[in-house]
């Protein structure tokens, strides 16, 4: 289990219901690596800042986060973690590898605001 | 006064939050500000096995407990912020963040190193599509694949062996001649099968589509500049100190690392510093632990007089 202080997503069932249930959704497919923790922590530091949106995070090695590994958004895609970004249940960005809080304070600003 | 201090401590990794624990730990009014996550490169080790008294845990881990410690004493910690601008001149050291400007008596600077980049076209567009940084973290991406990695030291050396566990193929690019690396670490490299070398060159460029496809390799020595197609690159070239902020305040050497005596202090009345930003010639937690702790007792001296 990842050892956030953030909700996660267990099953693929799971994130169908949250993407189509809540209008702003980021949610960070990982593991407990150097490259993710730092998403991790900026997340739990932006949920105050963003109440209408709803962070969360999702094991990468479960099979239940096919639903995130297959994403087109993520083809190419070769670095832990893999974020993405969803507003009203469609993925309007999706990035691979370590994020820094600015630089997902302006993806929050440009697409999920 | 709400944003007034005795000590600001400018960074949070193993240096940082020792020093926090010090400082606390003795009723000193302390302030650590981190721009990034508190844990510094400590954060960037998923296993740590030669932390004395500690068999194995994970920078993260370790990092955690450290920042744990030092809130118990009552140290204040922020992070992610962004510091702006610092002033070290007067009796009275400022840092401003955002709108508020914090002051104290004395300032330890514990800011660290950064991961160097090749600087070279396509580094950014490819970070995590083809490039990585995180051995531990990306490898099983390349399973079956050939691969370069970057780097001359025992970091690229020990992980170009680990990621023979997963390529097909390890290709080592290094800007020197010889590495700079730990003997046992160049030989376990040099035995490997898997492990081939090329030195005295560089990549030029990283080109490719939705992921790196090829790089340009580029002979330091004759100038020649050829292709090399490639699933992916793993960077391993050193940190750089962070010094920037504090250019022009404290004496800084060639290698932009503070320069400091055996008690931490610059040659700035007030002003210490501790782990790897500072002139030194052994870089390990271990070593930014004793140098935190010793900055803190001298500060703490300091700021009694």
């Amino acid at each position: 289990m990842l050892m956030t202080n953030l909700e996660h997503v267990e099953t693929a069932a799971q994130h169908k219901e949250i993407i189509e249930n809540n209008e702003n959704v980021m949610i960070c497919a990982g593991r407990m690596g150097p490259m993710c923790v730092p998403v991790y922590a900026a997340m739990e530091e932006l949920k105050e800042e963003y109440p209408n949106i709803k962070f969360m995070d999702m094991e990468f090695d479960s099979p239940e986060a096919h639903v995130i590994r297959n994403a087109p958004e993520c083809a190419g895609f070769m670095g832990l973690p893999f974020t993405m970004y969803y507003k009203n249940g469609k993925v309007v960005k999706a990035t691979t590898s370590i994020q820094m809080k600015d630089q997902i304070k302006s993806i929050l600003d440009e697409n999920l605001l | 006064m709400e944003n007034s201090y005795d000590v600001i401590v400018l960074g949070g990794g193993a240096a940082g939050l020792t020093a926090g624990i010090y400082l606390s730990r003795a009723k000193v009014k302390t302030l650590i500000l981190n721009e990034g996550m508190v844990g510094g490169q400590m954060v960037l080790t998923y296993e740590i096995a030669n932390y004395p008294g500690i068999e194995l845990t994970s920078g993260y881990q370790l990092s955690m407990t450290m920042k744990k410690q030092a809130e118990s004493f009552g140290c204040d910690i922020k992070q992610n912020i962004n510091i702006s601008e610092v002033d070290l001149s007067g009796e009275i050291k400022k840092v401003v963040v955002g709108e508020k400007t914090y002051t104290s008596k004395a300032i330890i600077i514990a800011s660290g190193g950064r991961s160097r980049n090749l600087g070279v076209q396509g580094e950014g567009t490819f970070k995590g599509r083809g490039i990585s940084y995180c051995a531990t973290c990306d490898g099983d991406f390349y399973t079956g694949q050939d691969i370069i990695v970057v780097g001359g030291g025992n970091s690229a050396l020990e992980e170009a062996v680990s990621l023979t566990k997963y390529a097909k193929s390890v290709t080592i690019i290094h800007q020197f001649d010889h590495f700079q690396a730990f003997e046992h670490a160049i030989e376990v490299a040099k035995a490997n099968e898997k492990i081939s070398f090329i030195m005295k060159s560089s990549i030029d460029g990283f080109y490719g589509d939705e992921k790196v496809k090829y790089v340009n390799i580029k002979n330091l020595e004759t100038e020649e500049v050829y292709k090399k197609e490639i699933d992916g690159v793993f960077i391993f070239i050193g940190y750089a100190a962070n010094s920037d902020k504090f250019k022009n305040q404290v004496a800084i050497n060639n290698y932009g690392e503070i320069i400091s005596d055996n008690n931490m202090s610059t040659n700035t009345k007030g002003v210490f510093v501790a782990g790897d930003v500072r002139e030194k010639k052994i870089r390990q937690i271990t070593t930014a632990v004793s140098d935190g702790a010793i900055a803190a007792v001298n500060t703490i001296e300091y700021i009694q007089k």
